[in-house]
């Protein structure tokens, strides 16, 4: 980026590199590499906050066990709320969602980690997940009435097929920005810390001013961490309303 | 970053070459999750908020139960005051009223006692007072014939025993 | 000096393409100044009311992000 000028040579993108843990250039499919490590991580602290944070069962909650709770009932009560009654079948499926992408958002804070939500390949995944699922399920709940989804009875009759290809093209635009947003938000908060990160190192003795800034960065990306978190949650929870529930 | 040249590619989320691992461990890390919430974390934390609802619930039954019978328990002292207040009045009536019998009879024997005395007295005074006449009247006479033999008229026993009682008569009226 | 001429172009692009983010900015602005006001006159239904908060910030921010996408495509990728 900076090379051209010398001195700077800040390369905020490095730190989202796939690299194989154990030596060698060459990543294959099943390669262990930091995505590998950091995805374990993830199903670490899942296990560690929702598996033995609730080991007590006790029922006046310690302080982990209720951290588990809360977890719980948040999502228990967002999918109630967004999707109806009758999604709540799908509760395992969203907490697994829910719980993947926030620790992967929190754990990535961590200096020196690997965020694997910030890869459009993963976020991709994920959401395309979430399209297909909602999609099949839809035609499987509903069959062709699904399709009334994209024909707005309340509009005008003559406006009707002109909405119809909005809503078919903001159907299909779903995945692609349930994705983007996840992975845009991860990469471009932790791109600006090491960028601030950088001017640090050059900037010599006036170090602390963006060492300032990258700490109040540091507050605000844990809160994007779990608002991107929630945010992707509420939105599978909203298409998922759309496949039980077509008509508007 | 394009123009480095240690950089295959600028951004590493472009690098498709990577995208198959990726992939794989995240389907593997989603499966993972998926069996350790679904079949360990979810239902023991939705029973364990289960039990807790229950038991509050059950709590707050209890609770009810107790309340009501609190409620009852007032209910019975303040019926349990009530009876031995009435008895009390009850009780105290009956002693009023026979006391009230006793204190009559004990009137009337008075009052009969007293009647029979006041007559007896009476009686005493009007024989008292029959002698204490009869003495005035043979007083009288007397005192009348002495006079009168003092005066030198002889006068008829009869006559003056006659005109005394005609006149102490006559004064009594 | 071609190649040069491409990365300035790449590098002016990517500078205009982060215009967009101040549009994300004003959207996000918009509807978290609407909720407020909304939840203003009417606190007793805000509560209910933050999840739609939430994913309308969702829907404007997610614009921004694409402008930035699209910065760092001109910069690193093309």
């Amino acid at each position: 980026m900076a090379e051209a000028n010398g001195g700077l040579n800040i390369r905020p993108m490095d730190q989202f590199r796939v690299e194989p843990l154990f030596g060698g250039d060459y990543v294959g499919m099943f390669t262990i590499t930091n995505v590998t490590l950091w995805m374990a991580l993830t199903v670490l602290a899942v296990t560690l906050i929702m598996v033995v944070g609730a080991r007590g069962r006790a029922l006046v909650p310690t302080r982990s066990q209720s951290v588990a709770e809360v977890a719980y009932s948040f999502i228990y009560r967002m999918i109630e709320d967004v999707a109806g009654r009758d999604g709540v079948r799908f509760f395992p499926y969203i907490m697994t969602l829910f719980m993947f992408v926030l620790f992967a958002n929190l754990l990535g804070l961590i200096p020196w980690a690997f965020t694997t939500t910030s890869h459009i390949a993963v976020t991709a995944v994920l959401a395309l997940a979430v399209f297909i699922t909602v999609t099949v399920l839809g035609f499987v709940l509903n069959g062709a009435a699904f399709l009334r989804l994209f024909w707005v009875d309340s509009a005008p009759l003559a406006l009707r097929p002109i909405l119809a290809l909005i809503e078919l093209i903001s159907y299909f635009v779903r995945p692609v920005s349930h994705s983007i947003r996840l992975a845009g938000a991860m990469m471009a908060g932790h791109a600006v810390a090491k960028v601030f990160a950088g001017f640090a190192a050059a900037l010599g003795a006036a170090f602390f001013i963006p060492v300032l800034a990258v700490t109040a960065l540091y507050a605000l990306e844990l809160l994007v961490a779990v608002i991107q978190a929630y945010v992707f949650t509420i939105l599978t929870c909203v298409y998922l309303k759309d496949a039980l529930h077509p008509h508007h | 970053m394009a123009a480095d040249a240690n950089d295959a590619v600028g951004m590493p989320q472009l690098d498709f070459a990577t995208f198959p691992n990726q992939i794989f461990w995240l389907v593997v890390t989603l499966v993972v999750i998926y069996m350790i919430l679904s079949r360990v974390a979810l239902p023991r934390i939705g029973s364990i908020l289960a039990e807790r609802a229950g038991t509050i619930t059950a709590d707050i039954d209890a609770a009810e139960t107790y309340k009501r019978q609190a409620t009852e328990a007032e209910a019975a002292y303040h019926k349990a005051l009530d009876d031995a207040r009435a008895q009390a009045h009850r009780i105290v009536e009956e002693m009023r009223a026979d006391i009230q019998a006793d204190l009559d009879v004990a009137i009337a024997k008075a009052d009969a006692e007293i009647a029979a005395r006041t007559a007896e007295s009476e009686r005493r005074i009007a024989e008292i007072r029959d002698s204490a006449s009869a003495a005035v009247a043979e007083v009288a006479r007397d005192t009348a014939q002495e006079i009168l033999t003092v005066f030198g008229v002889e006068a008829e026993q009869k006559a003056i025993a006659d005109t005394v009682s005609a006149r102490m008569k006559g004064g009594a009226a | 000096m071609e190649g040069d001429i491409v990365q300035m172009g790449a590098y002016i692009g990517a500078g205009l393409a982060c215009l967009g983010m101040g549009g994300a900015g004003i959207g996000v602005g918009h509807v978290a100044g609407n909720y407020l006001s909304g939840a203003l006159r009417n606190p007793a239904a805000a509560a209910g009311q933050t999840a739609f908060l939430f994913i309308g910030i969702a829907f404007a921010e997610a614009l921004g992000i694409f402008s930035f996408l699209v910065a760092l495509l001109l910069m690193f990728a093309v």
